[in-house]
């Protein structure tokens, strides 16, 4: 497929992400550089110094929401896509209202439990729309443990046992391949459901 | 009776069995599951009164945290 097709069916689609942290700031830039259309973002969080060693922010954004410093990241990078961006702490009856449209979800919250209500909700109210949920991502090396599966509707992508400890940190190297790694599972979930039609 | 547990065929004493009670009996220690029985989400709540019979199939993701 050419990079013009490939363009103008991304451009028609809306990608939602849980989580503005490692995973969702990185994945988030990443699928803005490819040019989904919509991104709708997620977070309560505010920018901490120790977020900068795998988030997508800078220095000078210490202090601010991560929504609204991730729509501005996004917005330099490419200023083509839409943000739709919520500052809230997502909870099981927001799901469905504020990922309301989605072709795609991303699951990019930090602890097990926020991701297990995100995918209870996801699969209970959007039945229908693909879940690329980030498991296990801790460390470094060990590049050969990461790796994507399905099960159903849901993808997941991480060595799923890493869990972040004081040991075990979650640092840009590992959690930056999860992140890409759903943001390349996204574009194979929208790309090839284009191919199909 | 014989069920599929995560694409593998097990062998699980007795008729049937709660979802609960198959998470004892394979140590299924993790607090923060998800749970399909032939494909269907089993809620959190229904762990107890949902039962998992001969031919199912049954797959347990464990969530951990990061991210």
């Amino acid at each position: 497929m050419k990079s013009e097709e490939i363009a103008r069916i991304l451009n028609n689609k809306i990608v939602g992400i849980a989580g503005c942290g490692g995973l969702g700031s990185n994945c988030a830039v990443a699928l803005a550089r490819v040019g989904i259309g919509t991104l709708i973002i997620a977070d309560f969080d505010v920018i901490s110094h120790g977020n900068l060693n795998r988030q997508y922010y800078f220095r000078d954004q210490i202090g601010q929401k991560k929504v609204w410093a991730l729509t501005e990241n996004i917005a330099r990078i490419n200023p083509e896509v839409k943000v739709i961006a919520h500052d809230l702490r997502l909870t099981s009856p927001d799901i469905p209202l504020i990922f309301k449209g989605c072709d795609v979800i991303v699951e990019a919250f930090d602890l097990a439990d926020q991701k297990e209500m995100l995918l209870e909700s996801v699969l209970i109210k959007l039945t229908s729309v693909p879940v690329v949920i980030g498991l296990g991502m801790a460390g470094w090396g060990m590049n050969n443990t990461i790796r994507c599966r399905k099960l159903d509707n849901i993808f997941i992508c991480g060595d799923e046992i890493s869990e972040i400890s004081p040991e075990l940190p979650p640092l840009a190297p590992r959690v930056g391949i999860v992140a890409n790694m759903q943001a390349n599972m996204v574009l194979e979930l929208l790309l090839e459901s284009e191919g199909t039609k | 009776m014989k069920i599929i547990l995560n694409n593998n065929p097990e062998e699980i004493p007795g008729a049937s069995v709660s979802v609960n009670e198959l998470l004892s009996l394979k140590n299924f220690t993790f607090k923060m599951l998800i749970i399909k029985i032939n494909g269907t989400l089993v809620k959190k709540t229904e762990y107890k009164t949902t039962m998992i019979s001969d031919g199912d199939d049954v797959t347990v993701l464990h969530l951990i945290s990061g991210g």
